[in-house]
């Protein structure tokens, strides 16, 4: 392999790694706080994606404006979620809230089905996001190198949040011990709405970086790349931050080097995605970067 | 946990009853009846859509079971419920199909030499499906199993889709993303309920075996278990190895209901639905995985009618599209957010249930064990 | 004995007025069936066919005298729901005869159930093969893969000039699997060489890895029959990447939406499809029908392929029952079968012994940022 088709690949790779790694982290907000499984995350970023498509062309706003809309819309969506659909099992076995979850995912998909249609929708990337540049032979849009910085600046701002503020505190105090936090006086339920407001808040910008960069929309758009940053998430060490962008690159570079080295395997291209994360999980079954559970007796 | 001892006569005498008027039941649903007697005052047999209804509640509620056992009684959390039932729907569609057939059907890779000339009865090929499912649980349960909770879920959801990756890209063996199709409909009414009771009756009765005590320990509290001396490892690969032969039968037995199958079927949405069954019914309750394939599968066809237009003389409101899940995925939320444990939670029906229920009401309503 | 007369003479008035009466009034319509997949991963081109029979139905409303009813079930893109579908449409709807679907994998479930029952079922474009292979009572109004393959085959090899061909195929996607398999068979059979042959799963938004590989390998046109929202983004990363090969699909590409989605990087980009077009020149009286009715109707939207074969389906049917002559499911069978040189927008149908439509494959090309219908390949 030449380093001209090398560097082509490797680009390739960074721009879906970081976009996975992007969706990854909603995931892992949420688990990391509740220990839920939030399978209605990919429908949010599906509505984000949305939100943008018809406040740029329905209400004619400008770019900027339909973006801040869109992750605003997508916040507070997420908090009305927890209210209506996850907040009332708080105390109920946790297999209820995950059936809870696939519940409101099938309803926001079949939702969009019946508002949106099933047609899929044009996105238009602007111009400047897309206009090529070549870089030692490769070719990459500026777009390419946008994906990896909006990754990196929004994961420095939530550790940022995480670490070093009061609600922060609280959530890092709730994903040990829920009960105790409660106890301390931390209005557990207001936190934990904030952690679904962040966590769809990322969704929805995942969602529109998700739809420049592959621009059409539908109303299932969310389903895959949910799922494979989930897988992300879990390769990383669910409920670490950091770990779901390492597990998105790792697996962006898995999917795309795979058929880069073996093109004749391409059709088997998910199943090492998988087989690798199998071996993780048996390896150190907390994910790459996942604090070991206590066994609690 | 009522730990009842085996049968007493009264409830042996029951079951026969309850038995004997559900295959009456299924006698008459099916046609065969007005066949075979030609009674005028039979009211009309159920029409094949009807049937299909039956049949699909039938199977869905073998797969309820079959998740039951590994979830809801062992306590693992596993997603990979459609790889099982892929292998099985598989190996018996391979089994059932004559040569001449899969000769048509390869169209893009001739198929396997060995396997071309494979022909063997349709019950044959059930089990065979059960089998090579187990099989390849057993592969998969040895070194996954150590996992616990979420992550079990992960990496068996993982190998569900490996098992399809493979499947899509084997095409010599499976035809590939073309399917099978044509699958003689083995799976009538009398097939179906048949090995709904047998596995009904068998799960029942290794569930109030000591067996069945040793399961419920590990679900319970993994380490106590492992104090009084349970083989915490032999119990759950067994029970993961029981749920994925009952999985792969149903798969092989949905397959030859639905006479086609292919590698989309079986992807994690299939897991989920099963799932959704068997937390909606009531998880470690065998009544409550059959009155959750029961619920969920009539109101998925149920709910049909939302989408239809409507037409109320003065009114005339348009089929919506699409309208059936939204409403579908909203009773699902309503039923788990007020019956937060299922519909039957751990409870079962039994005789003695009904028997309490019938003397503390006097009043007279009929339901099956 | 008079009396008695008179009255057993009245009876038979009243019994035979009360047995007229429901014919007499012609209340009874002929119910067609219709199933297509209205939501799911399919619900695009559900939506544009059921679109087309809807339009064929508001344009011809009756049959022998007898009101249409069209019974619509969404069939979720889903095969258990497709088979469902066409179980309740018979049974509990009681149709003469169904429509349906997009989509060969949910066509041959619903088909297997229609097959049963003795009720005919009319495919809208359903392509592959298997869908019509041993069945008495399922025909399609669409020609199979086998032959647009192969007619995609031998326009880039004959009239194209192509010599080194890459695949790109949906390997989870039956439809993507057959027509490139029959297009390889055939390319090579022409002598043309395959130079790359790479997969991808239903789902994939990220196509860049395979196409880096097929641009190192040089080929002069790629075949990639995907479908259009999928086949757009396709072409955008090949262009980005800086392809600079030909690029060819068939007709689930057609959509007026490949090139919204696609914008530039559909330039010169080719695809076979079923013989209609909103600007084919020389077209037909029955295409020129279908096009202003649908103008008269979606005043804001071209007619696309789907929706023609949508319509082509309920008037294949409405001209069987009308030479069948009642809309019992065995005589519409029998009518369908002996269909010939029935004018449709597709141009002149008939149906073959395999229950296939004999038409032409159309070839259409993007050129200037337009969709031009070039003309029509003929396979070997």
């Amino acid at each position: 392999m030449t380093l001209e088709l090398f560097l082509q690949h490797f680009f390739n790779a960074l721009t879906l790694g970081s976009l996975y790694g992007l969706i990854a982290i909603g995931y892992t907000m949420v688990y990391g706080i509740l220990r839920l499984i939030n399978f209605a995350h990919g429908d949010i970023l599906m509505l984000g994606a949305y939100f943008v498509f018809y406040g740029t062309t329905l209400f004619c706003l400008p770019w900027p404006v339909a973006v801040v809309v869109a992750i605003l819309g997508s916040a507070l969506l997420g908090v009305l979620m927890d209210k209506i659909a996850y907040r009332p099992l708080r105390s109920a076995p946790r297999i209820s809230a995950l059936i809870s979850a696939i519940a409101v995912s099938f309803f926001l998909e079949s939702l969009a089905v019946v508002v949106f249609t099933g047609l899929p929708r044009p996105v238009h990337q602007p111009e400047w996001l897309v206009s090529i540049i070549t870089i030692g032979g490769a070719r990459l849009m500026p777009l390419t190198l946008l994906v990896p910085g909006v990754t990196a600046v929004l994961v420095a701002a939530l550790l940022y949040v995480v670490y070093h503020t009061k609600p922060g505190l609280a959530m890092q105090a709730i994903s040990k011990d829920i009960e105790t936090t409660r106890m301390l006086g931390v209005s557990v339920d207001k936190i934990i709405a904030l952690t679904f407001a962040i966590g769809s808040a990322l969704a929805a910008a995942s969602g529109i970086m998700w739809a420049l960069r592959y621009p059409q929309i539908n109303p299932y758009m969310g389903v895959f790349p949910g799922f494979k940053a989930f897988i992300a998430a879990v390769f990383g060490g669910i409920g670490s931050i950091q770990g779901a962008v390492v597990g998105g690159l790792i697996l962006g570079f898995i999917e795309i080097m795979t058929v880069a080295f073996f093109p004749e395997l391409s059709g088997y291209r998910d199943a090492f995605a998988f087989i690798l994360l199998v071996v993780v999980l048996l390896v150190k079954p907390t994910g790459l970067f996942g604090e070991k559970q206590e066994e609690k007796i | 946990m009522n730990a009842k001892p085996a049968f007493n006569k009264r409830d042996a005498a029951l079951t026969a009853l309850a038995l004997a008027v559900l295959y009456l039941f299924l006698w008459w649903a099916d046609g065969s009846m007005a066949g075979a007697l030609s009674w005028s005052f039979l009211p009309s047999p159920l029409n094949g859509y009807e049937i299909q209804i039956l049949n699909l509640v039938a199977v869905y509620g073998i797969l309820a079971i079959s998740l039951n056992i590994i979830y809801g009684f062992t306590g693992m959390f596993s997603l990979g419920h459609a790889g099982f039932m892929a292998i099985g729907a598989y190996v018996s569609a391979l089994c059932v199909l004559s040569p001449e057939q899969k000769e048509i059907m390869w169209i893009i890779d001739e198929i396997l030499p060995p396997l071309a000339a494979l022909h063997t009865p349709f019950w044959f090929s059930v089990i065979l499906g059960g089998v090579v499912a187990t099989i390849f649980a057993l592969f998969i349960g040895i070194p996954v199993l150590r996992l616990g909770g979420d992550y079990l879920g992960i990496a068996t959801l993982g190998f569900s889709e490996i098992i399809r990756v493979l499947i899509v890209n084997a095409t010599p063996i499976t035809n590939g993303s073309l399917g099978i199709k044509g699958i003689p409909c083995y799976t009538d009414l009398f097939t179906s309920f048949t090995w709904l009771i047998i596995v009904i009756f068998c799960t029942v009765r290794l569930l109030n075996s000591n067996f069945g005590n040793v399961l419920k320990a590990v679900r319970d509290d993994e380490i106590a278990a492992q104090v009084m001396g349970i083989n915490v490892f032999h119990a759950k690969l067994f029970s993961f190895c029981l749920g994925a032969f009952l999985a792969g039968a149903g798969g092989a037995l949905l397959g030859n209901l639905l006479t086609t199958i292919d590698p989309k079927m079986f992807t994690f949405l299939l897991t989920y639905n099963i799932l959704m069954i068997v937390v909606a019914g009531g998880l470690g309750s065998i009544t409550g995985s059959i009155i959750g394939s029961v619920i969920i599968t009539v109101l998925l066809e149920w709910l049909r009618v939302v989408e239809e237009p409507l037409d109320l003389g003065f009114i005339h409101i348009p089929g919506i599209p699409g309208m059936r899940m939204v409403v579908f995925s909203v009773c699902l939320l309503i039923i788990i957010l007020y019956r937060r444990e299922g519909i039957m939670g751990m409870r079962e029906i039994t005789w003695n249930s009904i028997g309490r229920w019938f003397s503390s009401l006097g009043q007279s309503k009929e339901d099956k064990a | 004995m008079k009396v008695s007369h008179a009255l057993a003479s009245l009876a038979l008035a009243v019994a035979a007025l009360g047995l007229a009466a429901p014919s007499a009034l012609a209340a009874e319509p002929v119910k067609i069936g219709v199933y297509l997949p209205l939501t799911g991963q399919n619900a695009f081109g559900g939506q544009l066919e059921l679109n087309g029979v809807k339009l064929a139905h508001q344009a011809h409303p009756t049959v022998l005298g007898r009101d249409v009813e069209l019974v619509v079930v969404d069939n979720k893109s889903d095969k258990v729901e497709a088979a469902n579908a066409v179980k309740r449409l018979i049974e509990r709807d009681k149709v003469s005869v169904y429509i349906g679907t997009y989509g060969s994998s949910l066509a041959m479930a619903g088909g297997e159930v229609g097959e049963k029952a003795g009720v005919p079922g009319v495919g809208t474009s359903c392509t592959n093969p298997l869908v019509t292979q041993g069945k008495k009572y399922y025909f399609r109004a669409c020609f199979i893969d086998p032959y647009q393959g192969a007619a995609a085959a031998a326009y880039a090899f004959k009239n194209l000039g192509m010599k080194k061909a890459a695949i790109l195929m949906d390997v989870a996607n039956d439809y993507s699997v057959g027509l490139c398999s029959f297009f390889k068979r055939s390319y090579k059979k022409l002598g043309g060489e395959i130079v790359a042959d790479l997969k991808y799963n239903s789902g994939d938004q990220d196509f860049t890895a395979q196409l880096t590989e097929i641009i190192n390998k040089k080929p002069d046109i790629v075949f990639m029959p995907a479908y259009f929202a999928e086949g757009a983004i396709i072409m955008k990363q090949a262009r980005e990447l800086g392809g600079t090969f030909t690029m060819m699909g068939a007709d689930a590409m057609d959509n007026p939406d490949t090139l919204k989605i696609g914008g530039k990087a559909v330039e010169g980009f080719l695809h076979t499809t079923f013989p209609y077009d909103v600007a084919m020149p020389n077209m037909s009286e029955a295409a020129k029908a279908f096009t202003a009715d649908w103008k008269a109707t979606f005043p804001t939207q071209d007619p696309n392929v789907n929706s023609a074969l949508g319509y082509v389906c309920y008037n294949l049917i409405l001209d069987a029952i009308t030479r069948a002559g009642s809309d019992d499911p065995a005589a519409i069978t029998k009518a369908l079968a002996e269909t010939k040189d029935l004018p449709t927008p597709l141009g002149s149908l008939s149906i073959n012994a395999t229950h296939d439509a004999e038409l032409p494959v159309g070839i259409i090309q993007y050129k200037d940022g337009k969709r031009q219908y070039i003309g029509e390949a003929i396979a070997e």
